[in-house]
């Protein structure tokens, strides 16, 4: 598969110019440009991720409920945590896309919501550990999201529609069901499905 | 240790991986997590479904100073600290009985909650969640002892129950630690705590309709 890379001549030339040499960003891959900005706080590496990034998050949050005031000033609280956070980012584990995914998610359930996300804790004690875990093969997690994006065009559209909305709406799949008058066990054999399709996807080369 | 046989299933974990559940559900979702591998795997899966689905969306233009604005806030933002890692030195004497994300909601001394009897064999005690987050769910630790369950109710909307120690058995079969039972408005289900008793965290997102003559009494009580 052709390595995606950083689609530059998109970025808006007005911050380019001031950023050093632009080539510098250019053949990279989103999960090295992360990885960069982890290590040695590079900051071309940032603004090119801004540049892929802040439109897909703006998109997002729109689609959450903001208005676009609102959803520019999330876009930058999240890019900024991105910037905080990328030392802890692990390219084995998630694509960069995933991981600024999962920054965004709790995010917006903070600042729109006001609640908390009870996540699990790694370092945990209680916590029962994976006994496949040491089989970990180490397949970069860029690769199987490839093939992810490949399988997520071939679902059919009332299993992509209600993934989207599913992912994109801040609302259960009860409500889904409720709201566009689907019965619920449609929407549950719907989403079940497309999980499967995708998970086999994600699975297969292993 | 034993895993779980009783799992949440794919929809209620892609709306936890979405963020479309309320924190009371997002709690017993984690904490079901915790104890359950195999489920740690599908929602890391479901959530790179998520970031799949960002990579696809229609993007929208952002305004070129935003990211001027960002930049110049860089160099206040010092890098946030990792998690801080525990010193494995020696394994820990005792593991807590609670796994998180529970345990900082509740702490892992159950005899200091203020629990509240509902019945003989049965107290609760109701967990303080964010406020405002309740309209989206209740949680609640229940305590049975030995032979004792609810009466006889159907749902309105869905009820979630996790067992953390001991077990229970209902219609759907036996549960232990880990499991994670679901019912929504079509099960009419009676739960009797196992011979050891029960612990577990309950989740409701809608009052409970209890259908016996014990229901009608206790019903105002629970306000479940």
């Amino acid at each position: 598969m052709r390595a995606e890379t950083v689609p530059l001549k998109t970025c808006p030339k007005t911050w380019m110019q001031d950023l050093g040499s632009p080539a510098a960003g250019a053949d990279r891959t989103f999960e090295e440009l992360l990885t960069a900005v982890g290590r040695d706080r590079d900051r071309t590496a940032f603004a090119a991720l801004f540049g892929h990034f802040a439109p897909r998050l703006k998109a997002y949050l729109r689609r959450q409920g903001c208005d676009a005031g609102g959803a520019e000033e999330l876009v930058q609280d999240v890019m900024l945590l991105v910037w905080r956070r990328a030392e802890t980012y692990d390219p084995t584990q998630a694509s960069a896309a995933t991981w600024v995914f999962t920054i965004a998610r709790n995010r917006r359930i903070d600042a729109l919501r006001r609640e908390q996300r009870p996540e699990i804790d790694p370092a945990d004690p209680t916590l029962v550990p994976d006994p496949m875990e040491s089989a970990d093969d180490g397949v970069a997690a860029r690769e199987t999201a490839g093939r992810l994006q490949a399988a997520l065009k071939t679902l059919p559209p009332e299993q992509a529609d209600l993934l989207r909305l599913a992912y994109f709406e801040d609302k259960p799949h009860s409500l889904i069901s409720a709201e566009q008058g689907i019965p619920l066990g449609t929407v549950k054999s719907r989403l079940r499905l497309a999980m499967e399709r995708l998970r086999k996807a994600m699975r297969d080369s292993r | 240790m034993t895993v779980p046989t009783h799992h949440p299933g794919d929809t209620l974990l892609i709306d936890y991986a979405g963020g479309a559940l309320g924190e009371a559900a997002s709690l017993i979702v984690a904490t079901h997590l915790a104890l359950c591998p195999c489920c740690r795997l599908n929602v890391a899966e479901m959530e790179a479904v998520g970031g799949a689905l960002l990579e696809t969306i229609e993007p929208e233009e952002v305004d070129p100073a935003c990211l001027e604005m960002v930049l110049a806030r860089l160099d206040d933002l010092p890098p946030l600290p990792r998690a801080p890692r525990p010193k494995l030195v020696c394994q820990p004497a005792e593991v807590p009985l609670l796994p998180e994300p529970l345990r900082r909601y509740v702490g892992n001394d159950l005899s200091r909650l203020p629990w509240k009897r509902l019945m003989r064999g049965m107290d609760c005690y109701d967990i303080p969640l964010a406020s405002g987050s309740e309209r989206r769910g209740k949680a609640r630790l229940m305590r049975l002892a030995s032979g004792v369950g609810p009466p006889h109710h159907t749902h309105r909307g869905i009820e979630l129950t996790l067992v953390l120690d001991g077990g229970f058995t209902d219609d759907l079969g036996q549960f232990a630690r880990g499991d994670l039972s679901v019912a929504d408005d079509s099960v009419r289900h009676r739960p009797v705590a196992d011979e050891e008793g029960c612990l577990c965290l309950a989740v409701t997102d809608a009052p409970l309709h209890f259908t016996g003559a014990l229901g009608l009494i206790l019903n105002p009580f629970v306000k479940f």
